[in-house]
């Protein structure tokens, strides 16, 4: 597969672009901005290359029509769309807002959901389509809702940036911010941790078996309850370090020279973008689609109900922005929140909760 | 100050943006619940759940506290429902109270500013021309043009003249049609709920019915199965028909009927057949690339309709949707029938329908063919025995016996997914086409007509938000006041955009510059 050397090729740029970004806020030489946006457009230009030639093995493989090809079919290819996506929205705010400092935090997301196919040891096959996939419903759904939460990941790191630059300890909203990343970064720790131990036993990549009987084994899982213990004491401890250092990252922020008032800008736009193609893409299409397949188009199963929070949380929050004129700290807050949601719809759901109960043929 | 009245109150409460907050809140928060809880599971599923997160000890405490608050199957609670119903009150109210305001500025036509107002707008620019006041104005009004606008023209007492107009006044709507298109949606789904049904039915190849089972009763009732059997079995000696089924059993049709839905049995007004039911892998996997089945709608007697019908390919009769939504294989297997390509070595073929222990004979030669035995699943254990590997048809097989009446027989299984087993000793081959009868089709089936409401309020929907979002309400005036001394015009622009200014800055922007330059 020619493509996955383009794939291979793009992750690295992205990775290496994430260390030149954020020396480049470090020092501030225009060579280096030069050099971190050069580093992600070639990251974007193989990863689009990737994407088309994969476009093009799954069509020869299928032998369906060339639309219904369209590589979004596993959370692999969805994850490396929606980097497509991210990346694509940062370059245009690049140009638009002639700033580049927004990419010392937008390529670390793309990295790291990059890193995250690697270390979940999804599949990375071409997959022959389930019949209920088979529909261009589908299709169109899942388009759009990648580009939707491009829009929202774009809104959640403008609104964490927004927050960890205008918040001090003692504020609930620095409390906030770093006990959310406090958190992710257990997690993701943690995540590293079952990935080693799934290497270790030498099993095959394979989603399945990797969720089934890796994830959160070493540490929230561990049979062992003072292993159980430990991890939940590390995580208290590293949420603790985030807090107690988060003056460290604001510092780093500061050093972007943005205005505060410029990231609750991008915020919102990115909001605004977002809400109407989640709407319509996520929802309306989703709802269509289970129509068409299994002749319900709404069953509050826990992926659509998790979409509903999410679209709940935007309402709010344009709603509280417009109406109660919420503004600063309570309207980022409310938009880091969405993102959340948005990345335990897509993830969460699928990771956590099917480990709790089995769901019927979806 | 008179206290404000009671239906004030009650009024300004449910028009409130803060309830409107509080419910988005509460909905959103309580949904997480029913996600972790497994909705309208047995005891045991969700038992299991709680062990993960709250502990052995807990759990069956903090099942029948769940329970009792109905987060068992909280989407149907009383209290989630209530919490819908105020969703959308306050929706309604909302709407209703504000609409009268966006009314007005919708319909209200732009005026002329006095100077000093012009200034307080959030676009403006200001600059001097010279020139012929006529060819100014004349190009002013270009220039709107040429940015969409049709402008009104309005003359001062001391020679000053304003251009202003406006545009989009009507996207202001987009939010209400927003609103009301959820309302709308609402409606769509509660007159589903009320005037339709969401069943399934798992019908055999071959079969036909006219009745299908609820999704909404629980199934796995014994007492109401007994119940249901009697009503299958009296509806069947009546041959279906409803009436004569009620007269049978010395009830009248209503509350034969009633019965019927009370255990869960939906008649439908026509029969459906179960032609014909197959399915399709990708390769020589076991992974399913399609399943279909062939169904007849048979319509007081006369077939009316055949179709097959696939995943997202449904069958629509009389408002009644049938989807493919499953198969599997029936207990008994003693029914099926064997098709068989049966080609003698001298080129002759014929078609062959038979069942388990009958013979035929290939024609032109003396060799007689038994078949002895059918498995849905072959496979080969490790010392060539022949066992049954999954619970579907996925390979299905017959093994037949071949004998010319004079030395000892040969046996062979012939695979229908393995046409390289079709063939026989002789050079004759018989080709395993299909085992019919054994398989069952699994159907959901629903009838909802509430479903286009739901479809309209979702393009209003998708509608109200792009011109929510993406469509604004901009105003422009251009003022031109002649200034005696210096022969020439102050030109004064001033616009405003209720929704991102930014864009429309740049092009009031453009059109000054251009103004400027081409005044020169
Ligand atoms: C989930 C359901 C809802 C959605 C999707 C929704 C959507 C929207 C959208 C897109 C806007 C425009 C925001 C903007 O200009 O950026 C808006 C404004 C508004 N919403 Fe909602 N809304 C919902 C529920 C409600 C409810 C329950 C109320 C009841 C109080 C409400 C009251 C308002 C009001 C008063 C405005 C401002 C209208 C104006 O500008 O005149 N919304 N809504």
């Amino acid at each position: 597969m020619e493509s996955s050397l383009f794939f291979g090729l793009s992750t690295m740029a992205y990775i290496l672009a994430m260390v030149v970004y954020i020396t480049y806020i470090g020092f501030r030489k225009k060579a280096i901005g030069v050099t971190a946006s050069g580093l992600t457009m070639f990251g974007f230009a193989s990863q689009t290359l990737a994407i088309l030639l994969r476009w093009k093995e799954f069509y020869q493989i299928s032998g369906m029509g060339l639309l219904r090809s369209i590589p979004l079919t596993n959370l692999y290819e969805s994850l490396v769309f929606f980097v497509w996506c991210l990346i694509l929205g940062y370059l245009i705010v690049e140009f638009r807002y002639k700033n580049r400092s927004f990419g010392a935090f937008v390529t670390p997301v793309a990295a790291l959901a990059l890193l995250f196919i690697s270390l979940s040891g999804m599949s990375t096959q071409i997959e022959p389509l389930v019949p209920a996939l088979q529909s261009n419903w589908l299709l169109a759904h899942v388009t759009l809702s990648f580009i939707s939460y491009s829009a929202f990941a774009l809104s959640f790191s403008t609104g964490l940036m927004y927050l960890i630059a205008t918040t001090k300890r003692g504020e609930g909203a620095y409390a906030f911010w770093t006990v959310t990343l406090g958190v992710f970064l257990a997690v993701l720790m943690a995540m590293v941790l079952d990935f080693i131990r799934f290497k270790a036993a030498g099993l095959a990549p394979g989603s399945e078996e990797f969720i089934k009987s890796f994830l959160f084994k070493s540490t929230y899982k561990n049979p062992e309850a003072s292993m159980r213990l430990v991890s939940y004491l590390a995580t208290i401890l590293i949420i603790f370090l985030t807090w107690r250092y988060g003056g460290a990252l604001k510092r780093i922020i500061e050093g972007f020279k943005l205005q505060p008032a410029t990231l609750d800008e991008i915020t919102y736009k990115a909001v605004a973008i977002g809400f109407p193609i989640f709407t319509l893409g996520g929802l309306i299409f989703g709802a269509i689609w289970a129509d068409q397949a299994w002749g319900v188009y709404w069953s509050w199963d826990p992926k659509e109900t998790w979409s509903l929070i999410t679209w709940f949380i935007y309402a709010f929050y344009l709603h509280a922005r417009f109406l109660r004129g919420w503004r600063g700290h309570k309207i980022s807050v409310v938009a880091v929140m969405g993102f959340v949601a948005v990345i335990f719809t897509y993830l969460g759901v699928n990771l956590l909760l099917s480990g709790l109960h089995s769901y019927g043929s979806r | 100050m008179a206290s404000k009245s009671f239906s004030d109150r009650v009024w300004s409460f449910f028009s409130s943006i803060k309830l409107a907050i509080a419910i988005f809140a509460l909905i959103g928060l309580t949904s997480i619940v029913g996600t972790v809880i497994e909705q309208q599971a047995s005891y045991n599923t969700n038992i299991r759940v709680l062990n993960h997160l709250v502990g052995q000890g807990l759990a069956p405490t903090a099942y029948r506290v769940l329970d009792a608050l109905g987060f068992m199957n909280m989407y149907r609670s009383w209290w989630f429902l209530s919490l819908l119903v105020l969703f959308a009150v306050n929706l309604l109210v909302c709407s209703i109270d504000r609409f009268p305001a966006i009314w007005r500025i919708m319909r209200a036509p732009v005026k002329p500013l006095a100077a000093e107002q012009m200034m307080k707008m959030p676009i403006k620019a200001e600059f001097r021309l010279q020139g012929s006041p006529e060819e100014i104005e004349r190009k002013a009004a270009a220039g709107m043009k040429s940015i969409g606008f049709r402008a009104a023209r309005h003359e001062e007492g001391d020679g000053a003249v304003e251009l202003f107009a406006q545009k989009h006044a009507w996207s202001r709507s987009g939010v209400f049609i927003t609103h009301f298109s959820i309302l709308i949606i609402m409606i769509g789904a509660v007159s589903g709920i009320f005037f339709g049904f969401n069943a399934m039915l798992n019908l055999p190849e071959g079969y036909s019915t006219n009745v299908v089972f609820s999704r909404s009763v629980d199934l796995s009732d014994q007492a109401e199965n007994a119940v249901r059997a009697n009503l299958m079995g009296a509806l069947d000696s009546a041959g279906g028909d409803i009436n004569q089924a009620a007269r049978a059993a010395g009830e009248d049709a209503a509350s034969f009927k009633k019965g019927m839905e009370q255990a869960g049995l939906i008649p439908l007004n026509f029969q459906v057949l179960c032609q014909q039911f197959e399915v399709k892998y990708y390769g020589q996997s076991d992974m399913p690339k399609a399943y279909r089945s062939l169904l007849t709608v048979i319509d007081h007697g006369k077939p009316v309709l055949t179709k097959w019908v696939e995943v997202n390919h449904p069958l629509k009769y009389h408002g009644v949707t049938f989807y493919q939504s499953s198969y599997g294989l029936m207990d008994d297997l003693s029914n099926g029938i064997a098709e068989l390509d049966v080609k003698s070595p001298n080129g002759q073929s014929v078609t062959e329908r038979l069942k388990i222990g009958q013979s035929f004979q290939i024609p032109g030669t003396e060799e007689t063919v038994k078949l002895a035995e059918f498995n849905p699943a072959l496979a080969f254990d490790d010392s060539g025995k022949a066992i049954t590997y999954s619970q579907m048809m996925t390979n299905p097989a017959v093994r037949v016996e071949i004998t010319d009446g004079k030395g000892p027989g040969v046996s062979k299984w012939i695979a229908q997914r393995y046409p390289e087993t079709w063939s026989l000793p002789d050079g004759s081959t018989v080709g395993l086409k299909d085992f019919w009868g054994v398989q069952y089709t699994g159907l959901q089936v629903r009838k909802d007509p509430g479903v286009w409401i739901v479809y309209l309020g979702c393009i209003t929907l998708a509608l109200g938000l792009m011109v929510a979002f993406f469509m604004s309400h901009k105003k422009i005036w251009i003022r031109l006041e002649p200034e005696q001394k210096k022969k020439g015009t102050r030109l004064m622009i001033a616009a405003t955009s209720n929704k991102n200014r930014q864009a429309f800055e740049r092009t009031v922007e453009k059109l000054a510059l251009e103004l400027e330059k081409g005044g020169k």
